[in-house]
């Protein structure tokens, strides 16, 4: 695509651009650390990255921020509407992420003196492997406006999903075998679907870099995973 | 480019159901030799907004004049191909050009009140194709100016000259001169340009009250008033319709990247 008649629509734009940049930096370092916290038991590492947080909620605001001036300025028509929509969209999945990361972070720390630690750790620590990987992937893909990429991390989200149930069917394994279990499983519990959902807004800017690319929205009935329920009854949403 | 040869063939994309009040048929047209329209096919659908938006000199402004024979009036200009106004050829040469007028009426970019009073501006298109009796004309200057929402502003001053309204005012007199004689198309070349924000809302608010009577073409620079105010946008680009399709879809993603290029002030 060829540059604007106004460079400074064109360097408003990039300046948004290098903000999610940083965003998804930061983003996939907390949740790389808080696993690593998680599943090392490692409070230090717990509380350092609950305090990078901060940083990802300055930074969205300041992409939302930049956004509405630039909608405001230049009245954003087709791809750089689009553009902008999705750095506003893409900008608060991130920022979630950031919040779920210092949510998995915070229970490391409360469960750093923990001494039994249930055979679910090892899938926890492999869910969020994959769902650093899935975001990893999603960001690259919507740095590089690769609908294809974008679609991959889309269709894998069931993996994740997957490994949630699994996980969960564990920790209630866990529990029922001794009451004492119940508080730190809980945690646990937390931990994997924060990790799950994480995939689910790895997942949203798939859509959203699809939605940017060709200007159409990808079908609502995105295939799912999780089937366990704690009643035997449908599976939740 | 492809997507023209896309649009010649489906001159309709997604709007089959609509009824079309004007076919736009291979329209070619000639200033002298020079070639300004290069075979447009289009049809503009029955009390639907359509927006022309292109580049100065893309012809849009030239297509606008072709729907009212306009240029009629200079020797070495011609039209080629066929428009259909309800199957009616308007380039056939016995046409009635004042009975074309009084079907597809056209506003202008700068306001042309005649040097006349309020009432008599409108009265004076009437009276050139009815005779009414005074009571009745006094209606349909009422209807005329209430349909162009000017109506409460000048009511108690319809005896003055209308060159002594606002700008805006003057373009709804305007609007009002063309909603009188009852046509079926309006035609509008730019008709905010110089107008400030509040009567350009006024206008375009009186665009959309209008489009549920008549068939609407409006010629506009202002690629946000083109979104807010049709239901379909064409891009023109050096005498070619380079796109035609949904408002909606043109401004979020349209399929030329010509016209991507355009709308977002890459090229122009």
């Amino acid at each position: 695509m060829t540059d604007h008649i106004a460079k400074a629509y064109d360097r408003d734009l990039e300046a948004l651009g290098r903000k999610i940049a940083e965003m998804g930096g930061i983003a996939e370092k907390m949740l790389a650390d808080a696993i690593d916290a998680l599943v090392n038991l490692d409070a230090d590492l717990g509380r350092a990255t609950a305090a990078v947080d901060q940083r990802l909620d300055t930074l969205q605001r300041e992409v939302e921020e930049a956004a509405i001036l630039t909608i405001a300025r230049r009245q954003p028509m087709a791809v750089d509407l689009r553009e902008i929509v999705a750095a506003i969209r893409v900008s608060g999945d991130l920022e979630r992420v950031g919040d779920l990361a210092k949510n998995i972070a915070r229970r490391a720390v409360r469960l750093a003196h923990e001494p039994r630690l249930p055979r679910a750790m090892i899938g926890l620590r492999h869910m969020g492997e994959l769902a650093a990987l899935h975001l990893k992937e999603v960001l690259d893909a919507y740095a590089q406006r690769d609908i294809d990429a974008a679609r991959e991390v889309w269709l894998r989200d069931q993996e994740l999903d997957s490994l949630d149930d699994s996980v969960f069917r564990d920790l209630l394994t866990f529990m029922m075998e001794d009451p004492r279990n119940i508080t730190f499983c809980t945690h646990l519990l937390f931990c994997s679907k924060n990790i799950e959902r994480v995939g689910d807004h790895a997942t949203n800017i798939a859509e959203t870099v699809h939605y940017l690319v060709t200007g159409e929205n990808m079908p609502l009935d995105r295939p799912k995973g999780g089937q366990s329920t704690i009643d035997g009854g449908e599976p939740l949403p | 480019m492809n997507s023209v040869a896309n649009t010649l063939a489906d001159p309709t994309p997604g709007g089959d159901a609509l009824p079309a009040k004007l076919r736009i048929k291979n329209l070619k047209f000639f200033y002298g030799a020079t070639l300004a329209l290069k075979g447009i096919d289009l049809n503009l659908y029955d009390k639907h907004v359509t927006a022309f938006i292109g580049p100065s000199g893309c012809g849009k402004s030239t297509l606008l004049r072709v729907l009212n024979r306009m240029y009629d009036l200079y020797p070495n200009q011609r039209a080629e191909g066929q428009v259909l106004l309800d199957g009616d050829n308007l380039l056939d040469p016995r046409l009635d050009i004042n009975l074309l007028r009084a079907r597809v009426g056209m506003v202008f970019q700068k306001p042309t009140p005649f040097p006349m009073t309020i009432y008599e501006n409108i009265a004076f298109g009437i009276r050139l194709y009815e005779k009414l009796p005074k009571s009745e004309m006094d209606g349909r200057v009422e209807t005329a100016l209430k349909g162009a929402a000017l109506w409460n502003e000048v009511k108690d001053k319809l005896h003055t000259s209308g060159l002594g309204l606002s700008g805006g005012q003057q373009q709804r007199l305007c609007i009002a001169r063309t909603v009188a004689i009852k046509p079926e198309v309006i035609l509008f070349d730019e008709p905010c340009s110089a107008l400030d924000p509040i009567s350009t809302a006024k206008v375009e608010e009186l665009i959309d009250e209008l489009s549920a009577t008549y068939t609407i073409a409006i010629v506009t620079h202002n690629m946000q008033q083109a979104a807010r105010v049709s239901d379909y946008t064409a891009f023109m680009y050096l005498g070619e319709l380079i796109e035609f399709g949904p408002t909606n879809a043109i401004f979020t993603s349209p399929k030329n990247q010509r016209t991507q290029e355009y709308i977002t002030g890459r090229f122009g």
